[in-house]
């Protein structure tokens, strides 16, 4: 890795293992974002920053808003309240796809690969400013051809490194669920993205396969994209990522390095339940207790 | 039984201008709902503001052909542009709902009696196309085989072809090129499409618009191949008979809309030819001529039905291709 790249990793050391912390170069800063269901509060995050160049994990209990969250920062979703800027640029109420050309690009839970395109041709639509995409262009191959090859080249260079070079001219849809998800990582790539959000991208993966895909998510990393990545699974996180962040009911309840976030009192109640280790009726006089207080 | 007649009959029918406009229709409907997802339920109103727009320049307002055809092709983008960019932003059935509403108000709103002025009620307009046929370079009737057209349909039909061509040139080239790639992923994944940084509103108003505009020459050749604007030409069944075409041709095939109408008239004259003679010369006693009209489309109903059970994708479809989308 370069220089330069260990170097904002490295920066996190200084930072303290708290909620809203800030972050010595951030390159997503989100305030008071609020999206409610009705009555039901799904997110409602204080402040949180993203530092440049990390792979940070961003974990909690299902249900906790993680997906919400996401879909709100990429303009999928409209918070109620709130605004986020990515990289200096003001996002709130920016549409998906101008989301997307500013540099912040997402996969999705459930995988979006394009089942009848091929391989090949789902790379292809991630690139930018393609000359050959507008209407009257397209009907003049001469005016996008030889952008067209260049593209072509990027995107075998990225099926290569993907081990999915040799699936090139199948059709998305007859690939396994382990290898969509990974087209959908390196088709996001094509985007030449800043940022790079996935959304569970170990999520019905064969086991075996979690291992090389953790592997291409710091291989990204390591070129230079920041990684922000949603996940349930504590354990998942434990080895890849630089920085956790941990929701729970839609709060940020706690940050930091992965093997203190495992530690943390709130986080484990958050997985378990405040009372996970107490006898029912003190369960009981405890919430009572808690009631009064307020 | 005279089979030569009902196969030469049901030949021209096959090659001739019903099969010419259903061809042009259903190339722009391919465009929507083949390549892009769109449900347009309201093509018919394309073909029907086209074929006006044309008549009115003509017959009322005095201008040329060529003006007409302009004028015809303007009122296909605006009609697209109105019935698109307030439904393309939502899901997919409201652009159905408004589309076929919008064709029906359309056709009313053509064959009214307080606009009699204008579009000539329920009788249209008539005999305005006298220009196009001055530049016929037939001069007496062309036969080929066992088909025969009149000189002023031969020149439509020869027309009519040259634009089926042309078109589906477009479409091959469009659908080959980056924009083509952005419209087939659209029908896959709008929210895939979205995240990878293109506008799917702008590219799906645009795929509405081309397919408004290539159906709409339909509307020409309707208009002036038959020399006469009839509201109720363009009603629902002419929408519903270009899907037929289509989904039996192959959707998101370049060649689809072509095959398709071909078959269908072809096929659908057959069974009428085929149905009268039996019945004229009693070989079927328990229907009456009157009803063979009805008849050929149940007929036409029940093969469609079988060809969607036994060939889902269409005569130039992709089984594989089909099958991936139930997963």
């Amino acid at each position: 890795m370069p220089d330069d790249l260990r170097h904002l990793i490295d920066a996190l050391d200084d930072v303290a293992h708290e909620p809203g912390v800030s972050k010595p170069d951030p390159i997503l800063v989100v305030d008071h974002v609020k999206r409610q269901f009705g009555g039901l509060t799904a997110v409602d995050v204080q402040h949180v920053e993203i530092q440049r160049g990390t792979i940070t994990a961003l974990i909690g209990p299902n249900g906790a808003g993680k997906t919400t969250f996401f879909n709100l920062l990429t303009g999928f979703d409209k918070p109620n309240e709130g605004s986020w800027t990515f990289d200096g640029h003001q996002l709130a109420g920016v549409r998906p796809h101008k989301v997307a050309k500013y540099g912040m690009v997402r996969t999705f839970q459930l995988t979006k690969a394009l089942s009848r395109l091929t391989v090949m041709e789902n790379m292809r639509l991630g690139a930018q400013d393609q000359r050959g995409e507008s209407l009257f262009a397209s009907i003049f191959p001469f005016l996008w051809r030889g952008q067209e090859n260049e593209i072509t080249e990027q995107a075998l260079q990225l099926l290569d490194s993907f081990n999915l070079a040799a699936k090139q001219d199948e059709l998305a849809g007859s690939l396994s669920g382990g290898q969509r998800k990974l087209l959908e990582m390196a088709r996001a790539l094509m985007v030449r993205p800043d940022m790079i959000m996935l959304d569970e991208p170990m999520a019905g993966v064969n086991p075996a396969l979690t291992q090389s895909l953790l592997d291409h998510v710091r291989e990204v990393r390591d070129r230079g994209t920041t990684v922000l990545f949603v996940e349930h699974d504590m354990d998942m996180v434990r080895d890849v990522s630089d920085w956790v962040i941990v929701m729970s009911q839609g709060q940020v309840i706690a940050e930091g390095p992965p093997h203190d976030v495992m530690g943390n009192e709130a986080v484990i109640d958050a997985y378990l339940g405040t009372h996970h280790d107490k006898p029912l009726t003190d369960t009981g006089e405890a919430l009572t207790a808690h009631h009064e207080e307020q | 039984m005279d089979w030569g007649n009902v196969f030469s009959q049901a030949i021209t029918q096959g090659i001739g201008i019903q099969a010419v406009i259903f061809a042009l229709a259903a190339i722009g409907l391919n465009v929507q709902f083949g390549y892009t997802g769109l449900l347009n339920f309201g093509q018919s109103g394309f073909l029907a503001v086209a074929a006006y727009g044309l008549g009115v320049s003509i017959a009322m307002m005095g201008w040329s052909l060529w003006v007409g055809l302009l004028v015809g092709i303007a009122a296909a983008v605006v009609l697209a542009l109105l019935l698109g960019a307030p439904t393309l932003r939502l899901r997919a059935d409201y652009l159905a709902i408004v589309t076929i509403a919008a064709a029906e108000i359309l056709r009313l709103t053509f064959r009214s009696v307080s606009l009699d002025p204008i579009f000539g009620g329920s009788d249209g307009i008539n005999r305005f196309a006298d220009d196009f046929y001055s530049f016929n370079p037939y001069s007496s009737p062309v036969s080929i085989g066992p088909v025969s057209f009149s000189e002023n349909d031969m020149w439509i039909v020869t027309i009519g072809w040259i634009l089926v061509v042309v078109m589906s040139v477009l479409v091959f080239l469009m659908m080959r090129s980056p924009w083509g790639r952005v419209i087939k992923a659209i029908r896959e994944d709008e929210d895939a499409v979205r995240s990878l940084g293109k506008s799917v509103y702008a590219y799906k108003l645009q795929a509405l618009t081309i397919g408004g505009v290539m159906g709409c020459f339909g509307g020409f050749v309707a208009a002036i191949a038959f020399q006469s604007i009839q509201p109720d030409y363009y009603s629902t069944d002419l929408t519903f008979f270009a899907y037929a075409v289509l989904i039996l041709g192959g959707a998101a095939r370049v060649l689809g809309p072509i095959v398709g109408s071909v078959v269908f008239w072809f096929g659908l004259v057959l069974i009428d030819g085929t149905l009268s003679n039996a019945v004229s010369s009693g070989t079927i006693d328990f229907i009456r001529n009157d009803q063979v009209g009805q008849i050929r489309y149940w007929i036409l109903g029940i093969s469609l039905m079988l060809l969607m059970i036994y060939r889902p994708q269409g005569i130039l479809g992709d089984k594989k291709e089909l099958s991936l989308d139930a997963r």
